[in-house]
């Protein structure tokens, strides 16, 4: 069971008989599906009374075209950015990490724990740095169970993480009220981790300097996946374990790596989310960012270079989805409804393009 | 801790794991028809919520729960035909295509809600109960298990008759050729798809009536994302059963068990935080994992599509 939907899609994979049926190709799996899912979207708020011309554009409009939302555009792209990093490891490696969401808040929980109590006894780039690589730390522990199950007996990942998902968001609520309560505050919420010394914005701007982060995450796990050694064994894993064995890979060794790796990522995510852009934790915070970043991932046939495409015009359509939710009425819901609608129209625009070649 | 030991404490938690337990075991029976043909229906999820949302919706309008109960399973086995005609028709991968309806249906059905109610979430009435004469004069027993919703009798019911089903039939035995070796089933001169198909209809049928129970039962409201993951428990529950009905009851009990401890316990006079009992079916289910997980044993063919000649 490979995670690829298609492996032949992979990078280089595409037709290689002149450039413009390369760039029919390219339409036609990877613009298709966008398009139809925007489409099909817009059907469903034209059922519920909603003009969808106004909708896009109003999300166009203040995700996309102004200056504010732009700046929270970019912000927004970080904690996803590293997710999407994540998500790249571990479907390369053909593991279903799906708990990324329970990683996610972990390490969002720690990084509130840690930073706003360093912060007074370290100086705050050491704080930063501390906070992050323990949110990491966190996010991997998180995944240890499913990867040690998968590892060494077989149980299926998809299961355990999301059982891991659904543990983690009631185990971080109960930390947050019960051992990193601030007293301070009548709303149940870590302490917070003043604006000073959270992650520096960039050039004068509001944009978090977490943006860097993430894009660093995606490139070198792009990298690192398709470049190295260590990338390989990982894709040969995925690919076909049983030769991975012949080869004299530790293949469950191995499988941990990519679980830590993975979660390692997803916990930072949480972590870059509270240093950069909160400062603390409420309890019940739960934006559940990694379901979503799935169909990018897929969109962009794991390439980390795409996905930082589609992650941006993602993160724009969620903060403009966010202020329409405010002003037009339409619960950001609707969101979901667009990345379902594009994770299987994407499927079947695979399908049909893997049919459509075979008969070429 | 004697506090525990009260019939009223028992009661509570045994009606409680009743309640949670019956969408339970209607989601693990379906998953476990859907695993045995040799599809993996990670869109459970999200044809119970499609049920619990329609019937939900149905019973509100027309005042009727019964009619709600149609609709539920009428909503689970919409989703489980998209799913079937994706996965099952042209052989898409199941993990992607499960994903993305229940993430779907999570979005429209808190959308629609939305719209329909905005930010209210009106009460069904109190749920119609049967007594079964003699039993429920019990003590503990008989108040948690024999005054109950007719459909708690029914899905119990299922239990056995899918077990015949599966070990005394011929079509028990064709559903376990498609999941095991669908080549086989082929060369025998019947359509391993239209198989499959069938019991993902059934599955949706199953998880939709289990999620209908869950709002017009079991809540008697609807609340959006209200199935909370247990779709994804009755998949492990159908996992661990290892193709045995019964054992998708007794871990349906344990299960629901845990899911409304809550509420036992504050019969009980003790307050925990929610949020640590929240944790306990999920942390169950990891306990099992880690012990029994090695047995957990799925069909041979189990999330891969059959094409015909294919290797």
């Amino acid at each position: 069971m490979s995670a690829s939907l298609e492996t032949t899609l992979d990078e280089g994979g595409a037709d290689t008989s002149g450039p413009r049926r390369a760039l029919a190709h390219l339409a036609l799996v990877t613009l298709g599906p966008i398009l139809a899912a925007l489409v099909l979207s817009g059907l469903v708020l034209l059922a519920l009374g909603v003009d969808p011309f106004a909708y896009y554009g109003y999300v166009a409009q203040r995700g996309l075209f102004s200056w504010l939302g732009l700046q929270q555009t970019l912000t927004r792209m970080a904690p996803l950015l590293c997710l999407a990093a994540a998500l790249i490891v571990a479907f390369r490696a053909g593991i279903w990490n799906l708990g990324i969401d329970g990683q996610f808040l972990l390490g969002a929980v720690t990084s509130a724990a840690l930073a706003p109590f360093l912060i007074t006894v370290l100086p705050a780039g050491a704080v930063l740095l501390v906070a992050a690589a323990g949110a990491a730390l966190v996010g991997a522990l998180w995944s240890l169970l499913p990867a040690l199950l998968r590892a060494y007996q077989q149980v299926n990942e998809i299961i355990t993480t999301l059982m891991m998902t659904f543990l983690g968001v009631s185990f971080a609520n109960l930390l947050v009220k019960l051992v990193f309560l601030d007293p301070g505050t009548t709303v149940p919420q870590t302490r917070t981790l003043p604006v000073a010394d959270r992650l520096p914005t960039l050039f004068g701007t509001t944009i978090s300097g977490g943006l860097v982060l993430g894009l660093v995450a995606v490139v070198v796990v792009h990298l690192v996946m398709t470049r190295t050694a260590f990338g390989l064994k990982l894709r040969t894993v995925g690919e076909n374990p049983l030769a991975a064995r012949h080869a004299g890979l530790d293949v469950p060794l191995l499988t941990v790596a990519v679980f830590a790796i993975s979660a390692g990522f997803a916990g930072l995510a949480g972590g870059i989310e509270i240093l950069g852009v909160h400062g603390n934790l409420q309890a019940g915070w739960n934006p559940a960012y990694g379901l979503a970043v799935i169909p990018l991932v897929f969109l962009a046939r794991f390439n980390g270079f795409a996905a930082i495409v589609f992650v941006f015009f993602y993160s724009a359509l969620m903060i403009g989805g966010e202020s329409a939710a405010r002003r037009i009425g339409v619960p950001h819901y609707f969101t979901l409804v667009l990345v379902a609608n594009l994770l299987i129209l994407l499927a079947l625009a695979e399908y049909l393009d893997h049919r459509r070649r075979r008969a070429g | 801790m004697e506090a525990l030991l009260t019939a009223a404490f028992l009661t509570a938690l045994l009606a409680g794991a009743v309640a949670a337990g019956v969408p339970l075991l209607l989601a693990g029976l379906g998953e476990q028809m859907s695993e045995k043909a040799g599809v993996l229906n990670i869109g459970i999820e999200g044809m119970m919520l499609m049920g619990a949302y329609l019937g939900f919706l149905v019973a509100f309008e027309s005042g009727n729960v019964a009619l709600g109960f149609v609709a539920g399973m009428a909503g689970g086995m919409a989703v489980a035909l998209v799913m079937a005609i994706l996965c099952v028709g042209l052989g898409l991968n199941q993990i992607v295509i499960g994903i993305g309806l229940t993430l779907g249906v999570e979005g429209l059905t808190a959308l629609l809600h939305h719209f329909q109610f905005s930010t209210t979430y009106p009460r069904l009435p109190a749920a119609w109960r049967v007594p079964v004469p003699g039993l429920v004069e019990l003590p503990v027993v008989g108040p948690a298990l024999f005054d109950r919703h007719p459909l708690v009798y029914l899905a119990f019911l299922l239990v056995p008759l899918l077990a015949w089903l599966y070990r005394r039939t011929a079509l028990g035995l064709t559903l376990r050729a498609a999941g095991e070796k669908p080549a086989a089933l082929d060369v025998a001169g019947i359509d391993v798809a239209t198989v499959r198909f069938l019991a993902v209809l059934f599955t949706g049928a199953m998880a939709g009536l289990g999620g209908a129970f869950m709002a017009n039962v079991a809540a008697g409201i609807f609340i959006p994302f209200m199935t909370g993951g247990a779709g994804f428990i009755g998949i492990v529950l159908a996992m661990l059963a290892r193709g045995r009905p019964a054992w998708v009851l007794i871990g349906a009990v344990v299960f629901g068990g845990a899911l409304s401890l809550t509420t036992a316990l504050q019969v009980a006079g003790l307050n925990v935080p929610t949020d640590l009992i929240q944790m306990l079916p999920f942390a169950a289910v990891m306990a099992v994992l880690v012990l029994y997980g090695r047995k957990a044993r799925l069909p041979a063919a189990l999330g891969l599509p059959y094409v015909r000649g294919a290797r």
